[in-house]
């Protein structure tokens, strides 16, 4: 019996067994404490689908955190940053967001792309009370005390941009977009606004995410005779559709196309031959004139290389660091109640201009744009609100909620 | 007796490991260990099919999504009265579809009784019509990418790309509690010592040794008489509806379900945990899926960015070295008192 316990066989199996739950016991490393460095979390897709978009943002924030370091670190300390991959895949989102707050015990998130890596992990934050800062413009209908949005909601960025385009004289749109929350709230705005503003809606598409075949949709665009198309594709579909509605001989000429969710870094891969003459509309663009934006684009380039550009995400995900970094010496600790109490109201100049936390929404104010794509892949901006604008995370439009205070959320 | 009442033990040891780890692991080891368990659970319902009874399933991300599905429906309904997809969706009331759900006691047998019915509706007519080896995975894996299409679609009904989460409550104790987990880890572990003992009492009943049959010699088998197909969506119905229940416990401990857990790669990655632990063996499935996802944590934790490259390495590893994978490779190692049982682990190609 004592030699068949202890075969090589079993013994392999428990070998295996104990490997498998101390690779749990190893990782869990002591707690921080004071005077040491601020650890702070950074989650991106590094991966998968969205790692195109998202690696860029992370590059951004990290060298923010460098940044910050160079000129002495914060508080006294030295920041740093643990970055996970999310992998584009939204349940390892939120497992990644437990191991940051709870393993890692960081003082703050820096994190996410999509409408839907952000729902999964939202609970997560709000579960453990610890903030997230989301650098994307996104849908709206959203406002959780533990989120610092620091992307445009529909306000500053959808509406403006179809307000702009009826006073060009562009009154017949053509909806298209991914088959996603964010394009399909986007035009439930959009065709709520038009119906008030004085504009129709000739037709509207949905495409599955990664959907490369768009010769039905154009030729329903054909059909429909449109004014303007207004994009809310996303990610690959884009080079597939301006490529194809070039070859089907529609110009910017004919029919502009406004997209929402197209900056620098996705002309590179649509090719900006493609895409001239058409409009997107954000709140920073890499061509800004403003000093803060041609040191952050000198030394982002200088960092990451001559060929890469900035864009609006890019942007936010990098001034989020310096809000942050602002309510951190206001407060005078990292601790995140207090941080989140100090981040209210609080300003920092950004490449794009000033912009500025809500004291009540937990959204930034910022400055709306709207530029015309130039055969480099860069934009001319034809149109600017001038000054930040009040983010309104719920539309008066589509939503019968207002906010009061962060994350107390009410009935009109 | 020997040798078996030996390997009991083994078995006895790792469950009360398993159940005395709450005591020591913390908060967050402790929801990944059941998120683990979760995808052992799926293991051995994927062993069952392709280990034993040899039919490759690369859908079976879509029945652990039905059931994870059916539980999010419940907790999603617990947390809010109108789920807030459907409010942006544009719907004004909660469909007639989902309102039993808002019961646990209809919730629960549904998340294990779709899966069976569904994978019923798809057996019969395939199994009938003789598709088997690799068409048979094609058609799975259709399948997977058939379903992802349509739940991302269906948003007012599904929560589509974003899928179901920001839940509040399960059975009127908070979620957001620790002793929540515990108790949630304790019940899953329970259900995987219960999968675990049934599935190693099936394999050895004359049921068993009949779907070892299929696998090994299926035209001998028609010749004795047995209608195999019969046999087929059985064991494909079987093996749907545990891993329906794994999804159901799934998604309390993860906080969410999407249709990105029932696409393809996941499903095919549910297949490479069973390939990688051994198949036909059970135990290989259930090391299988807690080594490589172990080793999935850990080294995207430590390289976020190269850890695909290690797991990439460490798949391609074991496919070269160990084609029967963990399990297997310990049994060549012993392959000098060779006994009758390491048969099992001589699975057949598919």
């Amino acid at each position: 019996m004592f030699k068949y316990f202890f075969s090589i066989r079993k013994l392999g199996f428990a070998v295996v067994l104990v490997l498998t739950l101390m690779t749990f016991f190893l990782t869990a490393r002591s707690e921080a404490t004071e005077k040491e460095p601020i650890k702070v979390g950074v989650l991106h897709s590094l991966s998968g689908t969205m790692s195109i978009s998202e690696v860029a943002v992370k590059d951004a924030t990290l060298m923010a955190i460098d940044e910050i370091n160079q000129k002495g670190g914060l508080l006294g300390r030295k920041i740093v940053p643990i970055v996970e991959d999310g992998a584009s895949d939204w349940p390892t989102f939120a497992e990644k967001a437990k191991k940051l707050i709870l393993k890692d015990k960081v003082a703050v998130v820096f994190g996410c792309w999509t409408s839907a890596s952000r729902k999964a992990v939202l609970p997560v934050f709000e579960k453990y009370d610890h903030l997230l800062f989301y650098p994307v413009q996104y849908e709206g209908l959203e406002a959780s005390k533990n989120i610092i949005y620091t992307g445009a909601a529909p306000n500053q960025q959808i509406m403006p941009a179809v307000s702009w385009l009826l006073k060009q004289g562009y009154k017949r749109f053509f909806l298209l977009g991914s088959d996603y929350v964010f394009p399909r709230t986007a035009n439930l705005i959009i065709k709520k606004q038009l119906k008030v503003e004085g504009g129709v809606v000739v037709g509207e598409e949905y495409t599955p995410l990664g959907h490369t075949d768009y010769s039905t949709v154009i030729s329903k665009i054909k059909a429909a005779k449109p004014d303007v198309i207004f994009n809310t594709l996303n990610g690959d579909s884009n080079v597939a559709f301006f490529k194809q509605l070039k070859a089907a001989g529609i110009t910017a000429d004919d029919i502009p196309v406004m997209s929402v969710s197209i900056a620098e870094h996705e002309l590179i891969g649509i090719g900006a031959e493609n895409a001239e003459g058409h409009y997107a509309a954000w709140n920073y663009f890499m061509s800004m004139k403003t000093p803060e934006n041609e040191v952050f684009v000198r030394n982002y380039k200088a960092r990451y290389g001559q060929d890469r550009v900035t864009d609006d995400p890019i942007e936010a995900g990098y001034f989020g660091v310096y809000l942050w970094a602002e309510a951190v010496k206001k407060a005078g600790t990292t601790d995140v109640k207090k941080v989140r109490e100090a981040l209210r109201g609080i300003k920092y100049k950004a490449p794009e201009g000033w912009v500025k936390i809500d004291p009540t929404n937990n959204h930034t104010w910022k400055i709306v744009q709207i530029g015309k794509i130039r055969k480099d892949g860069q934009f001319d901006i034809v149109w600017s609100s001038g000054k930040p604008i009040r983010p309104e995370p719920f539309p008066p439009l589509v939503s019968n909620k207002k906010v009061i205070a962060p994350g107390k959320i009410v009935n009109r | 007796m020997g040798t078996r009442l030996k390997e009991n033990w083994i078995y006895l040891i790792f469950a009360i490991v398993l159940l005395l780890l709450p005591l020591v692991l913390s908060e967050f080891r402790l929801n990944l260990l059941g998120k683990f368990l979760t995808f052992a659970i799926v293991a051995i319902a994927i062993d069952l099919i392709w280990g034993y009874t040899g039919i490759l399933s690369l859908g079976h991300g879509v029945f652990f999504s039905l059931g994870a599905y059916c539980m999010g429906m419940y907790l999603k309904l617990q947390a809010e009265s109108l789920p807030d997809f459907m409010m942006w969706s544009g719907l004004e009331e909660v469909p007639w579809f989902w309102k039993p759900f808002q019961h646990f006691w209809v919730a629960l047998p549904m998340a294990v009784l779709i899966p069976a019915i569904f994978a019923v509706i798809i057996g019969i007519p395939t199994f009938r019509a003789g598709i088997k080896g690799v068409y048979f995975s094609i058609l799975t894996q259709a399948l997977a990418l058939v379903v992802s299409i349509f739940f991302i679609g269906q948003q007012p009904y599904t929560g589509g790309t974003n899928g179901i989460t920001n839940f509040r409550d399960i059975f009127g104790f908070s979620l957001a509690e620790a002793s929540t987990m515990k108790v949630l880890y304790l019940i899953t572990v329970l259900a995987l010592i219960v999968i675990f003992v049934l599935s190693k009492w099936l394999v050895n009943t004359k049921t068993g040794r009949i779907l070892i049959a299929i696998r090994d010699g299926e035209n001998r088998l028609r010749f004795l008489g047995y209608n195999t197909s019969t046999f087929k969506v059985a064991i494909f119905a079987l093996s749907a509806a545990i891993a329906g229940l794994a999804g159901a416990l799934f998604v309390p401990q993860v906080g969410i379900i999407s249709p990105s857990m029932m696409g393809i790669l996941p499903s095919v990655e549910m297949a490479i945990w069973v390939a990688v632990g051994g198949r036909g063996t059970l135990t290989g499935a259930v090391i299988g899926a807690l080594v490589v996802n172990s080793a999935k944590s850990y080294l995207s934790e430590t390289f976020p960015d190269l850890w695909l490259y290690f797991l990439g390495a460490l798949f391609i590893g074991v496919v070269l070295f160990f084609p029967k994978g963990i399990v297997g490779a310990f049994a060549r190692l012993k392959r000098q008192d060779s006994s009758k049982r390491y048969l099992l682990t001589e699975g057949r190609e598919v």
